[in-house]
């Protein structure tokens, strides 16, 4: 026997809603249900109009994130056993709602453009010299950042992206750090003044929550310290080469 | 004509209640109101130091009033609260390695409790001889 | 993007972090608890044995570390905790906030370079 769970969603219908309103949903769950199969439950069966991203279904698409009683989550990753309580699910925070849970993500999407995420390299090796070689420790540098599946959790759980939307945020700093940490890449000085300027990685106070909702263990907040690092160093050189 | 209304929900001056996370990080920040204090405290006995024997144990016999006792025992745990989570955080600004293998976080952070422990014993012994 | 001028900052924000999460609860339970408490003899913390460690240059360095570096820690977080609750400052208060610091590194200082002397 399924038990039935009440789960309260944020709606907001642009052509009729002024702001959202709290609409609640009996849900009949069983053990192994996701959230996200709830969302389908409610839309197939409930209410149709009800509209959310989703995809893969399996973490790594990076489309269904939500609030769950206000924590970012993948409603994918997340299930109804765990909720004992109930839940209220609303759209991913920090970002305008376009329709009840999906999100307008543009800035974020021109964010993570704007860091250059590729390999940038004028004079790439000749095949003739054969492969490019990487030790544990040269790939260890970046390899847990190249996990970000653009979900947007992190900027969710950001209250500096929160407050000042000019802020680069955790995500898009940590694939910057990715690739500047990458010895394949000579990117670097390109990428220096994004994290160098106040918007980059200096308008980040360490508050941490980024790294504790990433749904694949990808540290921002590792990444945006070791990037205020890279800049303060690159700040005591840029001293004694003014004019750069 | 776009149909399109995108709803920005503000976030107001209480947002950091809503969420624990972000209260402890409030708290965390907030171990500076008391920090601060404490050292223009300091810093005034040191210039009551200055001015010799009346002065600075003016400054002492005032540590002992109630009012000031609460507040450095307020300090004293609050600052602990900022040295917990200042050591829980150091090893995401490092990136030591040996050789191939990265050096664990456990190591870094039991290093800072260890300096933590030696330079509080250095501390009383140092009054205490 | 225009280059921050935050390194120097967060250098003087990282020393004294280290420096109260290291040096300054002992210094409180000490100076703030102890002694006053009287569980430390108020001899161990007399003027004279106080003085003559402010007098050392290695004890007047120790006190100017413990009371100048927390406030750059301090003064640095409750600058932006100003921008965490919604009050966008300007440079002015910026000044004021390290200001405060500095004025606090460079008193500390003196009283101790006078005793030095």
């Amino acid at each position: 026997m399924a038990e039935v769970m009440k789960i309260e969603i944020l709606r907001y219908r642009p052509e009729t809603d002024k702001e959202p309103v709290w609409q609640t949903f009996d849900v009949p769950f069983t053990r192994e249900m996701s959230l996200l199969e709830a969302l389908a439950y409610i839309k197939d069966e409930l209410d149709p109009t009800l509209s959310y991203r989703w995809s893969c279904r399996m973490a790594i698409c990076g489309s269904c994130g939500m609030m769950v009683n206000g924590i970012p989550k993948l409603g994918c990753k997340t299930f109804l056993r765990d909720y004992p309580k109930g839940m209220k699910v609303e759209a991913l925070a920090n970002f305008p709602i376009e329709r009840d849970l999906v999100v307008d993500m543009s800035d974020f999407i021109e964010k993570l453009e704007s860091v250059k995420p590729y390999i940038i390299n004028d004079n790439p090796k000749s095949l003739d010299d054969g492969c490019h070689t990487q030790s544990p420790k040269d790939m260890a540098q970046y390899k847990q950042f190249s996990m970000c599946i653009n979900c947007g959790l992190c900027y969710a759980a950001c209250p500096q992206y929160g407050l000042d939307k000019s802020f680069t945020g955790p995500a898009a700093l940590a694939i910057l750090h990715r690739y500047n940490q990458d010895n394949r890449d000579a990117g670097k000085a390109e990428r220096m003044k994004i994290v160098n300027a106040e918007e980059g990685a200096w308008g980040c106070t360490f508050v941490g929550y980024c790294s504790q909702v990433c749904p694949k263990d990808v540290d921002p907040a590792a990444a945006i310290q070791l990037g205020k690092v890279d800049s303060a160093k690159d700040y005591v050189i840029a001293m004694f080469k003014p004019g750069e | 004509m776009t149909k399109r209304k995108p709803y920005e929900r503000k976030m107001g001056a209480t947002w950091w209640l809503k969420n624990a996370f972000h209260t402890k990080y409030i708290i965390r920040e907030g171990s500076s109101l008391v920090i601060a204090i404490y050292s223009m405290v300091l810093l005034f006995g040191l210039f009551r130091l200055s001015q010799g024997t009346d002065a600075f144990n003016g400054w002492l016999g005032a540590m002992s009033q109630p009012a000031w006792l609460a507040f450095h025992l307020l300090t004293l745990v609050w600052t602990l609260y900022h040295s917990i989570t200042w050591f829980s955080l150091a090893p995401k600004a490092a990136n030591l390695w040996l050789g191939q293998k990265r050096v664990p976080d456990s190591w870094i952070v039991n290093s800072m409790y260890g300096a933590l422990a030696g330079i509080s014993v250095v501390g009383l012994v140092l009054v205490l001889i | 993007m225009k280059r921050s001028n935050e390194p120097v900052f967060w250098g003087m924000f990282g020393a004294g972090g280290m420096v109260a999460a290291l040096f300054t609860p002992i210094a409180i339970l000490i100076t703030g608890l102890l002694v006053p408490l009287g569980i430390i003899p108020a001899e161990q913390f007399s003027y004279e044995r106080v003085l003559a460690f402010s007098q050392h240059w290695l004890g007047a360095a120790v006190i100017w570390v413990i009371v100048s570096l927390p406030l750059w820690l301090c003064m640095h977080r409750l600058y932006h905790t100003l921008h965490d609750f919604g009050i966008h400052a300007g440079n002015l208060v910026k000044a004021l906030f390290y200001g405060v610091a500095f004025a606090g590194s460079v008193a500390c200082a003196t009283l101790l370079l006078l005793g030095l002397i």
